[in-house]
């Protein structure tokens, strides 16, 4: 966990009552609401289909036990008893009112929470590994540096009206949880031959109407020169960034029209003239940051302890999350342990307060207070002894956290759809929602293998269709919803977007155009090992489309 | 517009000078961009003030050669939501040191005063009259900052350094001003 100190309580306090007098001065028409929307996006707050949605912040995805039961009241008492966890490590509450907003804000602010910067045109939430800390395949736990950008980049006077949003993920891991290749900035700490750690910075990726994959424009980048070359590509962004259009204006349009190359060129020059100025950071200061990292007080446990071996075959249902949801830790004798948002028939995402409370209190019990929070919308319980996993697993099953469903085919990502959203043309969370329900056979998932269904209920792509293993996008046409597939995408080490398999579909039909696509590969693979991804990369997606269309 | 330079709604001493019109002698004057680079050897031998509105799409630091002789820069912002202008006043007081009147003008808000004067703005067209009244509230929303800027305000950073060298809490502390 990070600590808030009094500076970092003193400045949440202040922003609460800036957006109140800004809410006062709304309420009483002083302000327009053309004026005021700047204003509220930039402490999350938009105006949706049916109400205004508050969007709060949950850097790197870390969670105290106490912010989760504060979630659960902000649910319970401003909201209809849910929120929503997004794929940007953000929580979502659907059905806030203007008047009350400064409240829960100031609710949220008690326990560090807050919605600074989860909207608007500045940058948003620092994004990383959800597993940061606790995996066995990380050099370093990248909290700390998204914690020093995120510092530095709160309420920045340079930054705060950029061209477009600006999202930054960071991963210092071998496997890549964290989607960076799909952000604007994405950084991956890595050693060098030398054997220092830095970070390959990788910059314009997105997804959106225009998706790319980010490009490498500094393959090593020393820690301490971290800050200003964010400065110097934010700087040259927020300078030459398209403003006429607002489709145009994140930076991979600006990375692509200059060529990668040309950018690197310009913010190399820029970097020049600043790396060794004020923003080159200080040993100290660094130091400071991560002293605020607490780590738990881990006993000295050995791995497969008797009471996790006497437990395992005593119930097909632990056996099988045992298998799904719970990974290795770096520390032996613990257990990161997933979270499933993804009951059957669920909306992919979605706690209520009751859960969040559950949560919280088993978080106390089996996670030294901790919980994570995912790009893929679950949860996470990051230190967990192996010998209480039987335990926690009867609790969470008792609350409906235990779908073994991580990472396979009901593990849907969408977006909120037509259902809150005011840009969405189609649904996107019943078809999440019937989807689960066509495979709501556990044995037929496992056999399936990873398989990552992504849903966006329109072009903006908040649920990452381009890169699902299948990639669901809707769409509209002449006021009907219709839905186009893509296979293959990926957001990982290896991020690719998917292709685009035939024309878009009707709503009725998704459901059996994955149950097809499922079918062909459970025929086209050469053994049961051979994932999706590597079946589609081997046969290409001719076999897909002829069976998708060979009937419709 | 109400002008606010340095935290009070002064009156304002120049005068704008609108494309080709005459420069009125022995007064502060303000005049665009084009006309400045233009005859920037002849407006800047008067014993006048001479300022100029900058545009925000163009490279501030063409103006490097000339900055001794400004008394004022304006930079625009032709809506709240466009960020550019920051960037330039970042580079003028940082990069190039200007340390004359820096001012933003166009669409200027209460809400971004404190940007503003973060940047490096020392004076402000206000689009509202409230606003400008408001200027001192406005500013002093905030004790703390993440980020050294050109206003030399002390950062969070700093504070937490000496806080661990005195071997304590920080104490909630005026900040230097």
């Amino acid at each position: 966990m990070y600590l808030y100190d009094e500076l970092d309580r003193t400045l949440v306090a202040e922003r609460v009552a800036e957006f109140r007098d800004q809410v006062a001065r709304r309420l009483s028409g002083e302000l327009t609401e053309e004026e005021f929307k700047p204003l509220r996006l930039m402490n999350g707050v938009y105006l949706q289909l049916h109400a205004y949605m508050l969007r709060i912040a949950i850097p790197y995805g870390t969670l105290s036990s106490a912010q989760m039961r504060m979630l659960a009241h902000v649910a319970r008492r401003y909201d209809r008893n849910f929120g929503h966890f997004t794929t940007r490590q953000n929580i979502q509450f659907n059905w806030i009112k203007l008047e009350e907003l400064p409240q829960a804000m100031a609710d949220l602010a008690s326990v560090g929470l807050h919605g600074m910067q989860t909207s608007g045109n500045c940058v948003r939430n620092i994004t990383t590994d959800q597993w940061a800390g606790v995996a066995p395949d990380e050099i370093e736990d990248p909290r700390i540096w998204a914690e020093v950008l995120r510092q530095h980049l709160t309420m920045h006077p340079e930054f705060s009206f950029l061209p477009r949003k600006f999202k930054i993920a960071l991963t210092a891991a071998a496997h890549d949880r964290a989607a960076v290749k799909v952000h604007d900035v994405g950084l991956r700490l890595h050693r060098n031959g030398a054997g220092e750690t830095g970070f390959e910075v990788m910059v314009g990726g997105g997804l959106g109407r225009t998706p790319f994959i980010a490009k490498t424009i500094k393959p090593f980048l020393a820690k301490r020169d971290l800050l200003s070359y964010v400065e110097a590509i934010l700087r040259v962004y927020n300078s030459f960034g398209r403003r006429d259009n607002i489709y145009k204006a994140r930076i991979k349009i600006l990375v692509h029209d200059l060529g990668a190359e040309a950018f690197a060129k310009e913010v190399e020059v820029e970097w020049r003239q600043i790396k060794d100025g004020p923003l080159a950071l200080d040993p100290a200061v660094v130091d400071d940051i991560a002293a605020r990292f607490r780590y738990p007080a881990y006993e000295r446990l050995e791995d497969s302890p008797p009471a996790l071996a006497a437990a395992r075959g005593s119930d097909r249902g632990f056996d099988a999350w045992l298998a799904n949801s719970v990974a290795n830790h770096k520390v032996d004798g613990y257990a990161i342990v997933t979270l499933s948002l993804k009951p059957e028939g669920g909306p992919p995402g979605d706690a209520t307060a009751e859960q969040m409370e559950a949560i919280a209190d088993l978080a106390d019990r089996y996670s030294f207070g901790e919980i994570r929070v995912g790009h893929e919308q679950n949860l996470v319980l990051p230190h967990v002894a192996q010998r209480d996993l039987a335990r926690l697993w009867r609790a969470l099953d008792a609350s409906g956290l235990a779908t073994p469903n991580v990472g396979l085919v009901s593990d849907i990502i969408s977006c909120p759809g037509l259902d809150y959203c005011s840009l969405a043309n189609t649904r996107s969370i019943p078809v999440a929602q019937e989807i689960s329900r066509r495979f709501r056979d556990r044995d037929l998932a496992r056999d399936l293998g990873p398989l990552h269904i992504n849903i966006s209920g329109c072009i903006n792509a908040c649920g990452h269709h381009h890169v699902g293993h299948i990639g669901i996008l809707g769409v509209e046409k002449n006021n009907e919803e219709f839905f186009q597939i893509t296979i293959g995408g990926r957001a990982d080490e290896d991020a690719a977007l998917g292709t685009l398999i035939g024309p878009a579909v009707r709503y009725a039909d998704v459901a059996d155009v994955v149950e097809d696509i499922v079918a062909t590969y459970l025929e086209l693979r050469e053994d049961p090992q051979e994932s999706f991804l590597h079946t589609v990369d081997r046969t290409g997606i001719e076999p897909f489309r002829e069976r998708v269309y060979a009937t419709r | 517009m109400p002008l606010v330079r340095r935290g009070r709604v002064v009156e304002d001493r120049y005068v704008r000078v609108v494309d080709d019109a005459p420069v009125p002698d022995g007064a502060a004057v303000i005049v665009p961009a084009a006309r400045f680079m233009a005859d920037a050897a002849e407006l800047t031998s008067r014993e006048a003030p001479i300022g100029l509105i900058w545009p925000n799409d163009r490279n501030a630091g063409e103006l490097a050669p000339w900055l001794d002789r400004l008394a004022l820069i304006a930079l625009t912002f032709p809506n709240f939501r466009d960020g550019r202008a920051y960037s330039q006043a970042r580079q003028l007081r940082e990069r190039y040191g200007f340390r004359r009147e820096l001012r933003a003008t166009g669409e200027i808000l209460r809400d971004q005063f404190l940007f503003l004067t973060r940047a490096g703005f020392d004076s402000l067209e206000v689009k509202k009259a409230a606003d400008a009244a408001a200027f001192a509230e406005a500013i002093g929303r905030y004790s703390v900052f993440y980020q050294q800027s050109a206003n030399g305000w002390a950062l969070v950073q700093r504070r937490r350094l000496l806080r661990s060298a005195a071997g304590g809490e920080c104490i909630a502390t005026e900040l230097a001003r």
